[in-house]
């Protein structure tokens, strides 16, 4: 017991500091996916919901694709051919040398697509919730159509929406450990690598298992403090 | 009189032709995008073709079978071996009982609450440092075989998800069935196989076709445990011919995996509900 403490903290022969970055690496990289799914999303449910027949072929396709593939084949997919790709342009600029794509970033793209996908579908149903009387409200105040969609339909949109978007944030959160398999430094490389050192391995997995809960009962309790919020610029009921 | 005149009408309507579709700017943008998916698809095709090595395809095309084989085999029999062990998870979450409820709580928690790919590590690495004990139960020939703590880790993750779907899906039953039943003098058992599970079902039936499209991908993680499903055999030609169609066929393979089953189940949806259509 006290080996395992000694293990798993920070002095001498710890692995404590390399845990800890790896939950840095881990938190940030979903929060820097986050805003590009979130846009991403947002801008394919509208698509999906327009009038017209091309746009929504267009995002129609978008989430059959990335949400039929998965998301570990996804981050090869990304991650490779954004190599070699990358790799392809450089020659063609004539650059000699080779070029690596940062884990990270191609993590963040990967993520992002696919969280993207889904959360256009819970922006779609969430457009749907809203009544066809508040744009044309807006618009008979006058306001322009990017301005009833800012100012009248997005406040609702998002109060509707986020149970929908916590739950995907979940999702993501736990996604974000199959960047370990592209090399990034994340909690489950950390706890892996010092799995294989010390053969302490379901000390090290379990303990991974452990800080990505605690991450979600932390996630939970910002969700809640969002969700009242929100509730509370509402209409009073 | 007024009858014949109401009636009197001429038999084929001449509508004005519509009038032609203006070129605004969604329009176009839809276009664009379509043209872009189009030729991505084509560019794709064109990709696939001119790589077309048939030595590579005779090397590894058994092999993507195999394991498109092991991919599905290990899903069905993990959903298959989760439903039954979530029927157990979910009464315990439904059960007056607190200690049994907060159990399954716990359970539940836990294998939502964490990745499926640590759960699989944990299984599959975690468990292998308690060989000796492991060995002395006698059950170390198990969880020595990574198929098997595959097999085992997402049986238990997936009976966790299969358990809340169940929960609510029963929850989802309007309490007047459960006393329509008991008034009838029908026992409590029995109304729950012959009243309760059969409505329950069908407002289960899309949850649980998602959860078996999340189980197929989320199978792809095995290959980094040494099974070698389809990702497995996927990883194996890329590393050995560092040919990227290796992973562009995977894809389409598993696209088309999920498409036919989501297919399936629409199908299966409108078949089942048909008489609740008005």
């Amino acid at each position: 017991m006290e080996g395992s403490i000694a293990l798993l903290g920070f002095g001498e022969g710890g692995w404590g500091p390399s845990i800890a970055s790896g939950v840095l690496v881990t938190v940030s990289l979903a929060l820097a996916t986050l805003p590009v799914g979130l846009a991403i999303g947002f801008f394919v449910a509208l698509g999906k919901q327009s009038p017209e027949r091309s746009v929504k072929l267009a995002a129609n396709m978008y989430t059959t694709i990335f949400r039929g593939l998965p998301e570990l084949l996804t981050l090869f997919v990304v991650y490779f051919g954004a190599q070699i790709g990358i790799q392809k342009l450089g020659e063609l600029l004539g650059y000699e040398g080779t070029l690596e794509i940062n884990s990270f970033i191609a993590g963040m793209f990967a993520l992002g697509v696919v969280f993207s996908s889904y959360a256009s579908e819970v922006f779609l149903s969430a457009f749907r919730a809203i009544p066809k009387g508040q744009y044309e409200g807006g618009y008979a105040i006058g306001l322009s159509s990017g301005q009833t969609m800012r100012m009248v339909i997005l406040p609702q949109l998002i109060r509707i929406a986020l149970p929908g978007l916590a739950n995907l944030w979940m999702i993501l959160l736990k996604d974000t450990a199959l960047v370990s398999a592209i090399g990034l430094a994340d909690i489950l490389r950390q706890t892996g690598v010092a799995a294989r050192v010390t053969k302490h391995a379901f000390l090290f997995f379990g303990t991974a298992c452990m800080i990505y809960l605690v991450l979600a009962i932390l996630s939970s309790f910002v969700i809640d403090a969002i969700e009242r919020s929100s509730a509370r610029s509402g209409v009073k009921r | 009189m007024t009858d014949s005149f109401l009636n009197a009408r001429p038999s084929t309507i001449v509508r004005p032709p519509a009038p032609p579709k203006k070129w605004t700017r969604g329009r176009v943008g839809g276009h664009f995008l379509v043209g872009l998916w189009a030729t991505l698809l084509i560019g794709l095709v064109v990709y696939l073709y001119s790589a077309w090595n048939i030595e590579l395809i005779q090397k590894y095309g058994p092999s993507y079978l195999e394991g498109l084989k092991t991919t599905i085999g290990l899903v069905s029999s993990s959903i298959l071996l989760g439903a039954l062990i979530s029927v157990p998870v979910a009464l315990g979450r439904m059960s007056k009982n607190r200690i049994a409820s907060a159990i399954a709580y716990a359970y539940v928690y836990f294998f939502r609450g964490t990745p499926l790919i640590a759960q699989v590590f944990l299984f599959y690495y975690g468990l292998g440092s308690f060989r000796p004990q492991l060995e002395a139960v006698g059950l170390w020939t198990f969880f020595r075989e990574a198929w098997y703590c595959a097999l085992l880790a997402f049986s238990l993750n997936t009976a966790a998800y299969q358990a809340e779907i169940l929960r609510g899906a029963v929850r989802s039953v309007p309490l007047g069935q459960w006393e329509g039943a008991a008034s009838l003098g029908i026992s409590k058992v029995v109304t729950f196989w012959k009243v309760i599970l059969p409505q329950a079902l069908i407002v289960a039936l899309r949850p649980y076709g998602n959860e078996i499209i999340l189980m197929i991908k989320g199978s792809a993680i095995v290959a980094l445990i040494t099974v070698y499903d389809l990702m497995g055999y996927t990883r194996l030609a890329y590393s050995r011919t560092f040919d990227f169609q290796a992973y562009l066929w995977a894809a389409i393979i598993y696209l088309i995996l999920v498409e036919i089953l989501r297919h399936i189940w629409d199908w299966l949806e409108r078949r089942l509900t048909r008489h609740l259509i008005r």
